[in-house]
């Protein structure tokens, strides 16, 4: 489950070492904005460390490192691959061969610590142009890739337009993500809500996103986290509906019936595969789930 | 590893450390810690191993520790002592 | 006829004071307080000696009592909370004779009962008339409720009121009447205002604090107590004033319609009371400005008297009637006493103030503390001090569980079925441990330095010196 990505400083101890309480599903490492130059060095360390020693429980870590451009990326990959965070992710990937560069450096990283290849995943932020354009061949340019997530702040700097909260001018590019994600079989993580103190604008946002298709979304504050973590879970409709697809169709098996409908729609893979998800989401937030093939 | 120049790493904020290194004749190290009774002897046991894992024998390390974790002061502790290595020093 | 006289000096040569007396001071003007360093600095001038003071608080303002301690012009003191300035002296043995540390509900109770009999109460008041009604609720240096000056006002062998806004006789709307007053004296100012807000009055913003009061809310709520009638006291930290924000959103949605909120009163209170979630608010204490102006002008803010409020002595007192009550603690151990008066250093720097009071009258009383504070564990095997007994604590709960007290089957099963991180105690500290390490053990010293006098008069703990 990945319903919220939280950024956390890395260099700030006090708080790491709270970040497992926070809430979020995942939490994101910053050794990139989150920063200063002058500090890169020492939140490498720490967050190796961090990895090394604390326990984080069932929140995900994610490490959000330095861009290509910057040289410091190597870096931060020799020091934090070998404490197998579960993702990495690059900044301002703007096509394939980013992807293919750093996947093929991770191999060689994970190789030298002698872990199991392929064990890192990478999460791709795409917050350029031509990383947009690009997106579906980011999305398959690596088995690594289990998701793209999609920045807007930086993206509008690059589409020379001004950010709004009703996002008009990102409309497409989040469509396109979340396509390039779908047509590729990953997730998508929609962008953070920078207002952090305008719940309602929050709350619109995420749902608007998961009107998208999005899977989650980044939060950069704590304080964000429990409506979006609402908004990306199913509601108890949501598991009512999916408790009665599996239902009818185990009737229809029942009574050797093949085609299976509910409240007038087919029931086709999609919604199967859909529904399942919703009850293994159900059970991980302790709503039950329901037996089902 | 030798400790070239002075160098620092780490805040005075809670539950971090500041560590100041510079070169020495022999190997010193000196804690302060707002938990001086109750994790003095392990902060200091904290450097000492990251000293050891770095090759470091000589040089004056000052530890001033605001509650970090032990993991928190060997990450300040390398990072010290590697900014200590580099020709240029570190703001 | 008046009480008026012209100078401190004058009102204490009236008063008889001698070597050896106990004068007393309230302490609503927090850390803005002039009177008390005026009070002794005129004692020393005339040369008394051996004097024991018994403050209901002392802060850091208060630092001139160190050289007046080492001049033994001041030979005892009794209080129920040490701000660290002067509380790290204590602890470094200054005082020969041990400070003697109550609550705010025992030290009334022991002034009314004659346990503690005061020579001379020095009652500071923001308005006062020449015959000695006064009040805080008006003037310039308005600190709200006198609460806590209104036992020794009553039986005191000596009243001095001290004022910097004499008004006609009569005053409207007095806090303490005349008729145990001896003289009544102005100085141009009795504090500073700005020093009145009290240290922790704004909500935390640290998103663990925010989750904890978020938590605390989820708790009132399951634990059946959050309905109409409901009654409410809170600490002044952070999260605990987050959670009386959260409460209020919750008590606005829900149209619950409580009955009091009591204690020390902040800002936030006063919104709860202006929201219509309270009818009343029982006032001992104005934390902040804005609660002095609530008091002044809103009739549902009610003053009263710290014998009313926690006093165990009564036929019954305002705690008695509360619901839950939100604490904080230095410390918490595995039998659910909780430390209030020392640090991890075992330096003094608090006091029960009001905290056993609430804690043993309220149905529910509930600590919110971060589990570790810059590597200190919140819960150990034993706390360094006994500030209130585990009995009478029901719920500790932490960013990392939430611990019930054995006691509290009931709570502990409510809890449970509203899917609140139930453990017991064992596990926050081995929880805390596994974070943070062990912790080396702290030694002091053998000289005690302060006993903790329990709300009902026994002593419950000591505080050695440190080393």
């Amino acid at each position: 489950m990945r319903r919220t990505m939280l950024f956390l400083p890395g260099n700030t101890p006090n708080i790491i070492i709270n970040a497992d309480v926070l809430g979020a599903d995942s939490v994101i490492l910053d050794l990139e904005d989150a920063v200063s130059p002058d500090q890169k060095d020492a939140a490498r360390i720490l967050v190796r460390n961090a990895l090394k020693y604390m326990n984080f429980g069932s929140c995900e870590i994610i490490v959000r490192i330095n861009p290509l451009s910057s040289g410091m990326w190597k870096e931060d990959l020799d020091e934090i691959i070998p404490l197998r965070p579960s993702v990495i992710m690059p900044t301002k990937v703007s096509a394939s061969y980013d992807v293919e560069h750093i996947a093929a450096y991770i191999t060689e990283v994970e190789k030298k610590a002698a872990i199991p290849e392929g064990s890192t995943q990478i999460m791709p932020l795409i917050e350029t142009a031509r990383g947009v354009e690009n997106a579906f061949h980011i999305a398959e340019a690596d088995k690594r890739v289990c998701a793209v997530f999609i920045g807007c702040e930086d993206l509008t700097a690059d589409l020379r337009c001004v950010r709004t909260k009703t996002g008009t001018e990102v409309f497409y590019a989040r469509s396109r993500v979340v396509c390039a994600a779908r047509a590729a079989g990953i997730e998508a993580y929609d962008t953070p809500f920078t207002d952090i103190n305008d719940k309602e604008g929050l709350r619109k946002d995420a749902e608007f996103a998961k009107g998208l298709g999005y899977t989650g979304k980044a939060c950069i504050s704590p304080r964000q986290v429990d409506i979006v973590n609402e908004v990306f879970s199913p509601s108890d409709a949501d598991i009512e509906y999916a408790r009665l697809v599996f239902k009818v169709i185990a009737e229809a098996k029942a009574q050797g019936r093949g085609a299976v409908s509910l409240k007038g729609k087919m029931i086709d893979k999609p919604i199967v595969d859909r529904a399942a998800f919703v009850l293994e989401m159900a059970k991980a937030l302790g709503k039950g789930g329901a037996d089902h093939e | 590893m030798v400790i070239k120049q002075k160098a620092m790493a780490g805040t005075m904020e809670s539950s971090d450390c500041l560590v100041y290194v510079e070169p020495a004749a022999d190997l010193q190290v000196e804690v302060s810690s707002v938990v001086m009774v109750q994790f003095g002897a392990a902060i200091k046991k904290a450097t000492l191993d990251t000293l050891a894992e770095l090759g470091i024998k000589q040089g004056f390390i000052k530890i001033q520790d605001r509650g970090a974790l032990d993991c928190v002061v060997k990450a300040r502790v390398e990072t010290a002592v590697r900014r200590s290595e580099k020709e240029v020093q570190n703001a | 006829m008046s009480k008026l006289v012209k100078s401190l000096e004058e009102a204490i040569k009236l008063c008889g004071l001698k070597d050896g007396m106990t004068i007393s001071f309230h302490h609503h003007l927090r850390n803005g307080d002039f009177v008390l360093n005026m009070v002794l600095k005129e004692i020393a001038a005339l040369g008394l000696k051996n004097m024991t003071i018994n403050a209901s608080a002392i802060f850091d303002i208060h630092e001139p009592l160190i050289d007046l301690i080492k001049q033994k012009v001041v030979t005892g003191i009794e209080t129920d909370y040490m701000g660290r300035t002067v509380g790290e002296a204590i602890s470094g043995g200054i005082l020969e004779k041990p400070v003697i540390f109550r609550t705010h509900g025992g030290r009334p109770g022991a002034i009314d009962t004659g346990r503690t009999p005061i020579d001379v109460a020095f009652v500071a008041a923001s308005q006062a008339d020449d015959m000695g009604n006064c009040t805080g609720k008006f003037g310039k240096s308005a600190c709200g409720s006198l609460g806590y000056a209104m036992s020794e006002a009553a039986h005191a062998k000596k009243v001095v009121v001290i004022t910097d806004e004499l008004v006609p006789y009569p005053l409207n709307g007095f806090s303490i009447p005349e008729v145990n007053v001896d003289c009544v004296v102005q100085v141009d100012a009795i504090g500073n205002p700005a020093g009145i807000v009290s240290g922790t009055t704004k909500i935390t913003r640290d998103p663990v604090g925010l989750k904890m009061a978020d938590l605390a809310v989820q708790a009132i709520i399951a634990s059946g107590l959050l309905k109409d009638g409901f009654s409410f006291q809170t600490g002044a930290g952070g999260a605990s004033l987050a959670a009386a924000v959260f409460l209020k959103d919750i008590m606005v949605q829900k149209q619950i319609k409580g009955s009091f909120v009591m204690g020390g009163i902040t800002g936030y209170l006063v919104d709860m009371l202006e929201a219509g979630c309270f009818r009343n608010i029982m006032d001992v204490q104005c934390f902040d400005l804005k609660a002095v102006d609530s008091l002044a002008h809103d009739p549902r803010h009610l003053e009263v008297s710290a014998t009313h409020y926690a006093s165990p002595f009564t036929k019954s007192s305002i705690v008695d009637s509360l619901d839950v009550v939100i604490l904080g603690a230095t410390q918490v151990d595995t039998n659910f006493n909780v430390n209030v008066h020392t640090n991890s250093q075992g330096i003094i720097m608090g006091g029960s103030g009001g905290h056993s009071d609430a804690a043993a009258g309220a149905k529910m009383s509930m600590i919110i503390a971060p589990l570790s504070r810059a590597r200190m564990s919140l819960v150990v095997d034993r706390v360094q001090t006994i500030s209130t007994p585990g009995k009478t604590i029901d719920v500790v709960l932490t960013q990392r569980g939430i611990a019930v007290n054995p006691r509290r089957e009931d709570l502990c099963e409510k809890f449970k079925t509203a899917g609140l991180p139930i453990v017991t105690i064992e596990e926050l500290k081995a929880r805390a441990e596994a974070i943070n390490g062990i912790a080396q053990p702290l030694k002091t010293g053998t000289k005690t330095v302060a006993e903790v006098e329990y709300r009902t008069g026994e002593i419950i703990d000591t505080i050695k010196n440190i080393l």
